[in-house]
């Protein structure tokens, strides 16, 4: 069995307005091929934790590891190099740039990245589109196509540099039970054809109910 | 190169979507920089003429000797006194001749001094310019009139004819056109001069000169140098004046003492009887930079002003950028380069329209009675103006973009992802 993100002895504290320990000695690992949902009240740290696993917040104590690396301490510009690499983000909102168009909105990493030619990126892009049934609207701006769309670019966006797991906080939580079904389809898509780990923070208990495994958090604490 | 150019890519993007605000800003610079680059060509023309009008027509250095009394008087020379406090009332002049002594010699020696570009010799002569009963004091000086011309642009200020005229004619003289207004002559008149004796020389008038300094114009003309020497009954070795033009003014001081010491005579250089000038010069070019410097800081604050409202409205791209993988240093370079494009698009269009503007003042009529061969207003292009107003632009638009790109760098994206 392959991890690809271990959590260990994550502790978090909120130190504005007044100290508050919002993660208590989180442990666990998410394996590869592995859809994964995070589940709790409000306020319990479910967001707080996926954005240390993502490292974006770097603000904790405890070990992290992605793919084996271990990403604690690193500097920004390494962390960088990891998220564009191995971690895959899809936002509750949609988060494209809208002056620029779907197709360069999901580019965009990819060019980071500098691994491949950018004639080699459009046709992986197109290829990521087609995989989501929007590549029709690639030529569009991405301020001009619709909330449903605009998830699925997202979500091809993810996707763009083969990353080793996706992360998602509630990316079915502004849309209609049909896209969120149709979301959820193609996650279980990437999971089971890909063999992609997906680690998702949701509300919605329908959706985490068909997930191979849930993470119940209470109180910084997972049960 | 890769990411520069996406890095670049983004920044166009930005810059187009929100082309209001970044031409607001780009014609700030431009505004800036066209002024630099008008007020300097402007400013170094005015100068340019107005050294000239003094600078170009005086030698710089002029040998000529000086009537003064002994510096140590024959009191001095007695032992007996020398402790004393001695007051000699009624100091005379030390009695000496005017002219030069050998001075063909010495304008020989002078020319062969690579420093030298030339030293020519002049005569200068009292006299009365007649008119019926009326006599007009004047100053007569004799010159060699092509070497004048080559080496003091002595033609500038020839009004009618020229200086070959003068130069053919053995008898001929280049009058001051005040003289000539006031005793109505025309060329191929003739005038009679009356010289210091009393005995009276016809000439005929070659031409008039005009130096737009009234109280020259009204008494000075020109005539050969044995022209001059036959009005003063002297010799031909007669010289009372050499001006010396050299390649370098710098080297006009430590030359014109060394000839004072050497020769005994008295030597004036430019520097010594022109600083009104240089002062003059240096205090208009601070007047340009500071006016200009205004301006760009406060084309600097716009472009200031208007990166940071981006990178308001920007705010959720930032957090976007940095959540798919670009650092915050790639943030940072994505701002300052749109301040860079800026600057440059702006810089550019700067120097453009500075240019033009430069042609435009440089074809309007400017004719003034003191500088006879100017017709337009003058003007200046000098290309290092052009480069330092480029760099200026950029300097000043990369620090303007540097503050609001800084900020940019350290936005914390979970904040701005959470926040909504």
């Amino acid at each position: 069995m392959n991890t690809i993100l271990e959590a260990k002895n994550i502790n978090k504290y909120f130190r504005d307005p007044v100290l508050f320990h919002v993660l208590k000695d989180i442990s666990f690992n998410v394996i590869k091929g592995e859809f994964v949902s995070i589940m709790g009240k409000s306020g319990c740290g479910k967001s707080t934790l996926l954005y240390i696993l993502s490292t974006m917040d770097t603000d904790y104590d405890g070990e992290l590891y992605i793919d084996g690396e271990l990403t604690s301490g690193k500097t920004n510009n390494e962390l960088a190099f990891i998220r564009n690499k191995h971690i895959g983000f899809v936002f509750q909102f949609h988060y494209l740039l809208p002056e620029f168009t779907v197709l360069e909105n999901v580019m965009l990493p990819a060019k980071k990245l500098g691994e491949k030619s950018f004639e080699e990126i459009e046709h992986d892009a197109i290829e990521k589109l087609k995989l989501l049934h929007i590549d029709d609207q690639a030529l569009k701006l991405a301020s001009r196509i619709s909330g449903g769309q605009k998830q699925r670019v997202s979500i091809a966006r993810a996707l763009i540099n083969n990353p080793s797991i996706i992360m998602g906080d509630e990316p079915t939580g502004n849309l209609d039970s049909k896209n969120a079904e149709n979301v959820f389809n193609i996650f279980q898509e990437l999971s089971h054809q890909q063999n992609l780990s997906l680690l998702i923070v949701t509300h919605d208990e329908e959706f985490a109910n068909k997930t191979d495994r849930i993470i119940m958090m209470e109180d910084g604490h997972i049960i | 190169m890769n990411s520069f150019r996406i890095i670049l890519g983004i920044s166009k993007i930005h810059l187009i979507s929100r082309i209001k605000q970044t031409s607001v800003a780009a014609v700030g610079v431009t505004f800036g920089i066209s002024a630099f680059i008008i007020l300097m060509g402007f400013m170094n023309g005015l100068n340019g003429l107005l050294d000239g009008l003094i600078l170009n027509r005086t030698p710089h250095i002029h040998i000529y000797n000086d009537i003064k009394p002994t510096e140590t008087q024959p009191i001095a020379y007695f032992k007996d006194v020398s402790e004393a406090f001695n007051v000699v009332h009624s100091v005379k002049p030390k009695q000496t001749q005017k002219k030069i002594h050998n001075a063909q010699p010495l304008i020989n020696y002078l020319n062969q001094n690579p420093k030298v570009k030339g030293a020519i010799p002049q005569v200068s002569a009292q006299g009365f310019y007649i008119s019926g009963s009326q006599q007009l004091n004047g100053m007569i000086t004799g010159i060699n009139a092509l070497a004048e011309a080559k080496l003091f642009n002595f033609d500038n200020y020839i009004t009618e004819g020229n200086v070959l005229d003068l130069k053919n004619n053995v008898n001929g003289i280049l009058l001051g056109i005040g003289v000539a207004k006031k005793m109505s002559l025309k060329i191929g008149d003739r005038i009679q001069i009356a010289n210091v004796s009393g005995e009276i020389i016809p000439l005929k008038i070659v031409g008039f000169f005009q130096s737009g300094l009234a109280e020259i114009d009204n008494a000075q003309s020109y005539v050969n140098v044995k022209t001059a020497q036959r009005i003063l009954s002297e010799s031909e070795n007669y010289i009372t004046d050499i001006n010396v033009k050299l390649y370098d003014i710098e080297d006009a001081v430590p030359m014109s003492k060394f000839i004072a010491n050497e020769f005994g005579l008295t030597a004036i250089d430019i520097k010594t009887a022109n600083a009104q000038f240089e002062t003059g010069t240096s205090v208009r070019n601070l007047i340009s930079y500071a006016v200009s410097i205004t301006l760009l800081l406060v084309a600097g604050f716009g472009i200031y002003n208007i990166l940071n409202m981006m990178i308001y409205e920007k705010m959720n791209d930032i957090a976007i950028l940095k959540a798919t993988g670009f650092s915050g240093n790639d943030v940072k370079r994505i701002f300052i380069s749109q301040a860079v494009i800026i600057g440059i698009v702006g810089g550019v269009l700067g120097l453009i329209l500075g240019y033009l503007v430069s042609r435009l003042i440089d074809n309007i009529p400017f004719e003034t009675e003191a500088i006879p061969n100017i017709t337009t207003y003058p003007v200046v292009y000098n290309y290092v103006h052009y480069i330092i107003a480029m760099l200026f632009a950029m300097i000043s638009t990369f620090i303007a973009g540097y503050l609001p790109a800084q900020k940019a760098k350290n936005i914390d994206p979970v904040e701005i992802i959470r926040g909504q």
